[in-house]
């Protein structure tokens, strides 16, 4: 399947955090808009200034994060807030396998830079050979680290000021980029069997489970590669 | 200590602890091919769900159809012209913005 024409312009060549940074920019845009949206939100529910600021920094899963904020300010419990967001985030196992060989360095330094892996760095940094590449998902993973951050204190501070990003059509901008890097991704029979597979289980699950289980799931699709070794 | 730190901290290191497992689990081990086979199969598995509950997911599960579907019919009419990657979220994202000007 042919791909988008930046792709084919990105594959010779050994790549640089700064390709990653690039890559990564206009998606920095929305990244930004909804942190600061998330930060009006902490801020309507009584999470102060500073404890949004630190979660974007630490938790940095969108997700994850409105769904602590909205649930602790509709007056929902601490624990069904910790246990949402945690199920949202356990993709992140399954997509931290995919990253597993990627990373270089002692424990810690391994442990610090997978801290990066969000779903957008994780989906720029696919590599044609199925593996990621470091350069892209660091570089991408830092910029949109410090556009989430960024969009966080100025939605704590200035919230009031700033359009709602759903009004500017931001929220599609996500599933339009997961699917141009999908489109990339689909090259053989297998890799389609396996996004068809992955669609299916999510589509099915959707009605049934809370956010996040289903994206989980789909993550066995995988299994259609194990049919026959590389 | 108040609801809104636990949770902060409770969530914050769950999240590294599950980011961080798989590199510090499986470095520099080299999985067996079938294995291996099946981790570059998660790319399309995981990408592919995630476009479905990202133009499909309501705020509480479920399924919420709104502008974001517009959105993505019109990246992937961009897809189909080989539109470069900035073009196609362009694309998505105004098109989901006039849907919603006009609805």
């Amino acid at each position: 399947m042919r791909r988008p024409a930046d792709f084919q312009a990105r594959e010779p060549g050994p790549t640089t955090y700064l390709d990653g940074v690039r890559a990564a920019a206009p998606i920095g845009v929305a990244a930004l808009a909804f942190g600061v949206s998330f930060g009006v939100l902490a801020r309507a529910a009584d999470m102060g200034r500073v404890a949004p600021v630190v979660m974007s920094v630490t938790t940095f899963a969108g997700s994850a994060q409105f769904a602590v904020a909205s649930i602790l300010g509709a007056g929902g419990g601490l624990v069904t807030a910790i246990v949402a967001a945690i199920l949202l985030n356990l993709r992140y196992g399954p997509i931290g396998l995919s990253a597993a060989t990627t990373f270089e360095g002692p424990w810690w330094r391994r442990a610090l830079t997978a801290q990066l892996i969000v779903d957008e760095s994780w989906a720029i940094a696919q590599r044609d050979d199925g593996r990621l590449d470091r350069h892209l998902l660091i570089g991408a993973g830092l910029l949109l680290l410090v556009c989430w951050t960024t969009g966080t204190v100025i939605g704590t501070f200035a919230g009031d000021l700033v359009a709602d990003p759903e009004s500017l059509g931001l929220d599609a901008a996500f599933p339009a980029l997961f699917l141009a890097l999908l489109w990339s991704q689909v090259r053989d029979r297998s890799r389609l069997l396996a996004a068809l597979a992955g669609a299916a289980i999510a589509l099915a699950l959707m009605p049934f489970t809370g956010p996040g289980i289903p994206i989980v799931a789909a993550s066995l699709a995988c299994l259609v590669g194990a049919r026959k070794p590389a | 200590m108040s609801a809104v730190w636990i949770s902060v901290i409770v969530v914050g290191l769950a999240t590294m602890a599950i980011k961080a497992a798989g590199p510090l689990l499986l470095a520099r081990r080299t999985p067996p091919p079938r294995a291996q086979a099946a981790l570059e199969h998660l790319a399309p598995a995981l990408l592919a769900a995630l476009v479905v509950t990202q133009a499909l997911g309501g705020d509480n599960g479920g399924f919420t159809i709104d502008a974001r579907l517009a959105g993505l019919a019109a990246g992937a009419g961009a897809l189909l012209l080989r539109a470069p990657l900035l073009v196609v979220i362009t694309a998505a994202a105004v098109t989901a913005a006039l849907v919603r000007l006009v609805a």
